[in-house]
């Protein structure tokens, strides 16, 4: 399928696609690793007058180590993200998450900014980003702002970033020796989340000491299992308080129904998953 | 110049396939890559309602875009007054509505075209077309077969007085090849020792998913206007184009370049194709147009969509002594090509491998507003497999009968071949028993049995499910005369052409037209053999009109069974055309010689020439016999006397996650029986993506309408197709009983795994999930369905008003312990 026609520049630091963005008005688009937004050219569900290629912006990719925190470039892709050895060690949630993302193809092509930004409501990154407090580094023309997770997804596809402002890195706080896992639910392998529970605990003596939990597709958001969490922290692991304790899960949500789900079916997934991840994470 | 001593024999051999190397990497002609010097390009404007009148179109905005060569309506073209071709006319009194290559008046499904744009590129006509304004008056949809069959339906074609298409019906008690199924009934009803066993199936609507969306490129510059087009079909594209256009048949010429993917969904004369041959003529110049993705999904016609309701009745000890099929089958908007006359491939099939005493099958074809439906890889086929199939499970289960050995009573028994069946064909070979032995061996069915038992008794999230096929089917479409007893409006019969170059190479010209098969690998093999040349000396020419123009192309699985015997005939008559040449070389008589290994020998002497020396001696035509031609080419006419009828046995397990309804596949084994195999890499790989479509139509696949008309599954996020990292390692393998309705001894398995894997997952999947009172799931059998249905059905137990049958430990070894699942016998 054919996209509308539109401008297009490729700059090479973050200032000048800023200036970009602004330049271009209302009808600019940042154009990161394409597998979301080149789609909805092509199907004409948007028309941009200029796309912004955020691809020749060296300072966007990579990991880095920046005191208690990793910082990962926003155009940094999801294959690079699975295969960081920093992100490995320290939050290894997210890298677990981001192998669950379609196939290699798409994984090679799509960033981490990127579907951050996209926000979409069964993207996987976004639950294990609010789960693990993350900070995400937004600049504009006024400068660069943090905005923690909590407050950045703000509803279906709709993020805290502004019309001219770019989200060029996403902070983790440091989880070293947490046990991670994002137990994904979907039909076929390369296919969005029906539902998933991203989860990283730390489990001490047999003890879980402390617990994230974040819920993919429960709402318009991201959402925290904060009632989990909770229930979780102080406990002996094992499997009947963990079964317990996500009984919990669905509390807060939203889940929409589709023909792949019915509301109660998520809340039901909701549950089992998160059992399910917190008895991987720990284990 | 010496023939090469024929190396090791070509059939049976697992070469590969020497035409991967282009298909995979993309290097070569599709019809969409075709470059022409001043191509021009069309978009089509499709209706987004499923029905509606047509009350205006404004195309002015659209005709001032720069770069716009012309914009038309179905008028401007007269495309509203095309009547696109339905082949099969199923029965003498048969509906069909006129279905225009444009809508002019009224869109009756969604994706309809309505206008189109010509212009300069690809997306100059889209940015064009998105400028057009139709003012459409909608209609109330029909959507609802059973719906659209009552009396003061909305009827899709109100010009027609029904929205029925036709009611085709066999009955074996009039046809004198068995009893009354409805007599068998009655009186199974009223016997204490018979059980009449009903239930409603449902083949839900599928999309035929070729990997290549559809092109068309039309050239009407020269002598001959010349189509090329990603179809299976271009004889019978050709032949129909004159016939519907009223042009002369001699000055066309279709061409199928490298074709990626078909199953079914390329056997049509599809409307676009029309249309830009249309555009094409009226501007003199060449046109392309290509299909998007969801355009594909939308327009290109699907597969299945059948009501099925079946009556078996059964003596206590296991056998069926009537099987009565009802069958409501949605056509959608308009009759495709053959359309109408696939359901009734399922009459001859449902009777599958049983002996079955009385049968009666009855099939009403319905319109509604969707997208039409036609061929898709099995063609009733699968639908007539899923049906019995599921039944037999049904029907063990009804019984207490283990449902193999529920099988066993009923199949043909190896003795029995030839068998003549109730529905009046007669399969030529055939041993159930032998591969169904083996694949029960490979599966370990009693060792999976015992691992379901302990599973169940730990009460284990996940429960393990096994499901039966054994099936038949019938392939190499097919005896012409069969066809005309079926009024179906062509023959079935196939052609080759041979023609022996002078450096002792051939060139194979085939009438049937491959899209992914294999084709140029295997006939390669046979013709090899045949002329006993090397495998790279024969060239495989298809797909091209000009150099082909006597074909009825590929779809059934008649390539080889039909199409690899003219190739045999073909090189037959080359080796009877050279040996008078060979034996005046060789100062011999004819009747000392004798062909082997490409050689022509005179008996008892080291003498002969090869094959490769005679091809060169005609060319050069200095020294050969008076009175024939210096000639040895040779072309042949293959009329199949009977299909063949492969058949194989197909085991499932599964295991379903009962917190979540996940299906995932445990096991999956197979031993079909395709007759003598040429290539076994081939079969193979048939095979496998066969079970990858049958799998996914049991677990997957879906195209659902919502309730104005609109296709759910517009694009390939929400059409699930599966990829191999959710299917497992498939344990296939062959048995072989070779046909002998043709002289090399194969049958055809372009269609076998679509065919039968469908109902073993879906018995599979109800096997793990009975025990908790599931009576049946609709496909695809999602998650949502799977785990839907447990969580409805726990605690109920079943319709106690109904017989109770299930007997403890028999059966499907699940759900007798409890009292409350052993009521559900009469549920299930
Ligand atoms: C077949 C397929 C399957 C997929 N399956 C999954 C899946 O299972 N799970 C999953 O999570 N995702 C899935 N995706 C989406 C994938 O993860 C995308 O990569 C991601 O959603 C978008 O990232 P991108 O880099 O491609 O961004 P783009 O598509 O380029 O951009 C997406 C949006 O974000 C905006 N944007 C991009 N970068 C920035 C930035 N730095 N600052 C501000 N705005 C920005 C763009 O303007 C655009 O609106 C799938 C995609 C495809 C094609």
């Amino acid at each position: 399928m054919i996209p509308a026609s539109f401008d297009y520049v490729r700059p090479t630091t973050v200032g000048e696609a800023v200036q970009a963005l602004s330049d271009g008005g209302d009808d600019a688009k940042l154009l990161a690793g394409g597998q979301s937004f080149i789609p909805v050219l092509r199907l004409r569900m948007g028309d941009p007058s200029l796309v912004v290629d955020l691809g020749g912006i060296a300072e966007l990719r990579g990991v880095r180590e920046e005191g208690d925190a990793i910082v990962v470039g926003a155009m940094t892709t999801h294959h690079d993200v699975t295969r960081d050895e920093l992100l490995g060690r320290h939050v290894a949630l997210i890298a677990e998450a981001t192998r669950t993302v379609a196939d290699p193809q798409v994984r090679h092509r799509g960033t981490l900014g990127g579907a951050l930004a996209h926000a979409d409501p069964a993207g996987d990154l976004a639950a294990p980003t609010l789960a693990l407090d993350a900070e995400l580094v937004v600049v504009g023309p006024s400068g660069e702002r943090r905005v923690p997770a909590s407050e950045f997804f703000e509803d279906y596809f709709t993020t805290a970033i502004g019309p001219t402002e770019i989200l060029t890195a996403i902070r983790f706080p440091k989880y070293t020796g947490w046990g991670a896992r994002y137990e994904k639910f979907n039909r076929v392998a390369q296919a969005w989340s029906i539902v998933a529970v991203a989860a990283t605990v730390k489990v001490d003596g047999g003890k879980i000491t402390d617990a994230r939990i974040g819920l993919t597709n429960m709402a318009g958001t991201p959402v925290r299992a904060r009632g989990v969490e909770s229930a979780l922290v102080g406990q002996s692991m094992s499997e009947e308080t963990v079964r317990a304790a996500a009984q919990a899960a669905a509390e807060g949500t939203s889940p929409t129904s589709d023909a792949d789900a019915g509301s109660d079916y998520r809340e039901h997934l909701a549950r089992v998953l998160t059992g399910r991840a917190v008895l991987a994470a720990a284990g | 110049m010496t023939t090469m001593d024929r190396p090791v024999q070509e059939i049976g051999r697992d070469r590969r396939r020497k035409e991967d190397r282009r298909l995979i990497t993309g290097r070569t002609r599709w019809t969409d890559n075709q470059a022409i010097t001043g191509l021009l390009h069309i978009s089509i404007v499709r209706s987004p309602f499923a029905h509606a009148d047509i009350k205006g179109i404004d195309t002015s905005a659209a005709k001032q875009v720069p770069g716009v060569v012309g914009v038309y309506t179905a008028a401007d073209l007269g495309a509203d007054a095309v009547q696109l071709p339905c082949a099969w006319p199923i029965t003498k009194d048969m509906k069909a509505p006129q279905r225009p290559a444009l809508a002019g008046g009224r869109v009756n499904f969604a994706g309809e075209g309505v206008a189109v744009v010509v212009a300069r590129s690809a997306a100059i006509a889209k940015d064009a077309a998105e400028l057009i304004e139709v003012d459409y008056a909608e209609l109330d949809p029909v959507l609802d077969m059973e719906e659209a069959l009552k009396e003061g339906a909305t009827l899709v074609h109100p010009e027609l007085g029904t929205n029925e298409n036709a009611q085709w019906v066999f009955d074996s008690g009039e046809a004198g090849s068995g009893g009354s199924a409805a007599e068998a009934i009655a009186k199974a009803e009223k016997a204490d020792d018979q059980v009449v066993v009903r239930r409603r199936f449902r083949q839900q609507r599928l999309v035929p998913v070729f990997m290549e969306p559809r092109s068309t490129v039309v050239d009407p510059t020269g002598e001959q206007l010349v189509m090329w087009s990603s179809t299976q079909i271009p004889h019978i594209l050709k032949t129909m184009l004159a016939l519907t256009l009223g042009l002369p048949e001699n000055k066309v010429r279709v061409i199928a370049p490298d074709v990626g993917g078909g199953f079914g969904g390329k056997i049509a004369v599809a409307p676009e194709e029309v249309v830009t041959l249309l555009v094409a003529r009226k501007l003199g110049k060449p046109v392309k147009w290509t299909e998007t993705r969801s355009e594909s999904l939308l327009t290109a016609h699907h597969g299945r969509d059948q009501i099925q309701d079946l009556t078996v009745s059964v003596t206590r000890d296991g056998k069926i002594t009537g099987l009565d099929v009802k069958l409501i089958a949605d056509m959608g908007a308009y009759l495709g090509l053959v359309g109408p006359g696939v359901p009734i491939l399922g009459a001859f099939m449902f009777n599958a491998i049983y002996k079955i005493p009385a049968y009666r099958f009855d099939c009403t074809n319905v319109f509604t507003t969707k997208t039409l439906t036609d061929a898709y890889r099995g063609a009733g086929r699968p639908e007539a497999t899923f049906g019995i199939e599921r039944m037999m499970d049904e029907v063990a289960l009804e019984l207490g009968i283990e449902p193999m050995e529920l099988r066993k009573r009923n199949w043909i028994s190896h003795e029995e071949f030839p068998f003549t069946t109730v529905s009046t064909l007669t399969y030529d070979t055939g041993n159930y028993e032998a591969a169904t032995d083996q694949a029960m061996a490979m599966f370990d069915y009693a060792g999976l049995r015992r691992e379901q038992d302990e599973r169940r008794k730990r009460g284990d999230v996940k429960q393990l499910g096994i499901g039966i096929s054994t099936f038949t089917e019938m392939c190499g479409l097919a005896p012409s005369r069969v066809l005309g007893s079926l009024d179906y409006g062509a023959g079935g019969w196939e052609t080759a052409s041979i023609r022996m170059l002078p450096t002792g190479k051939a060139e194979v010209v085939v009438g049937v037209s491959p899209h992914g098969q294999g084709h140029e690998t295997a006939f390669s093999q046979i013709v090899a053999d045949k002329l006993g040349i090397p495998f790279d000396d024969v060239e495989i020419l298809h797909g091209d009109t000009q150099s082909s123009y006597r074909g009825l192309d590929t779809y059934g699985s008649r390539s080889l069974a039909v199409g690899g015997i003219a190739m045999v005939k073909a090189a037959e008559k080359v080796i009877e055309k050279a040996k008078p040449i060979a034996a005046h070389m060789l100062e011999a008589s004819e009747d000392d010689l004798e062909f082997t290994a490409g050689k022509f020998g005179v008996k008892g002497t080291d003498k002969g020439v090869g094959i490769a020396d005679v091809a060169l001696a005609v060319f050069a035509a200095h020294d050969y016999p008076e009175g024939i031609e210096p000639d040895i080419d040779a072309h042949a006419t293959f009329d199949p006397e009977n299909f063949s009828f492969p058949h194989g046995t197909h085991l499932c397990a599964v295991e379903v996650d009962t917190e979540t309804g996940f299906v995932q596949l445990h096991r999956y084994v197979c031993v079909d029986d395709v007759g003598t195999v040429i290539n076994p890499l081939i079969v193979e790989g048939q095979v496998h993506g066969g079970l990858a479509q049958g799998i996914a139509q049991a677990l997957y696949e879906e195209a659902p309408y919502d309730e104005s008309g609109t296709l759910l599954s517009g694009t390939l996020v929400d059409y699930t197709l599966p990829s191999a990292a959710d299917l497992i390692s498939f344990d296939t393998a062959n048995t072989s009983t070779p046909s002998t309705t043709n002289p090399l001894g194969v049958k055809g398995v372009g269609e076998a795994g679509t065919i039968a894997s469908t109902p073993a997952v879906v018995n599979a999947v109800l096997d793990a999930v009975r025990q908790y009172g599931v009576a049946d799931i609709d496909m695809p059998t999602t998650p949502f369905r799977v785990w839907t249905a447990i969580n409805s059905a726990k605690g109920t137990a079943g319709r106690g008003d109904e017989a109770n049958v299930a007997s403890p430990g028999a059966g499907l070894g699940s759900n007798v312990k409890d009292s409350s699942v052993k009521n559900q016998g009469g549920a299930l």
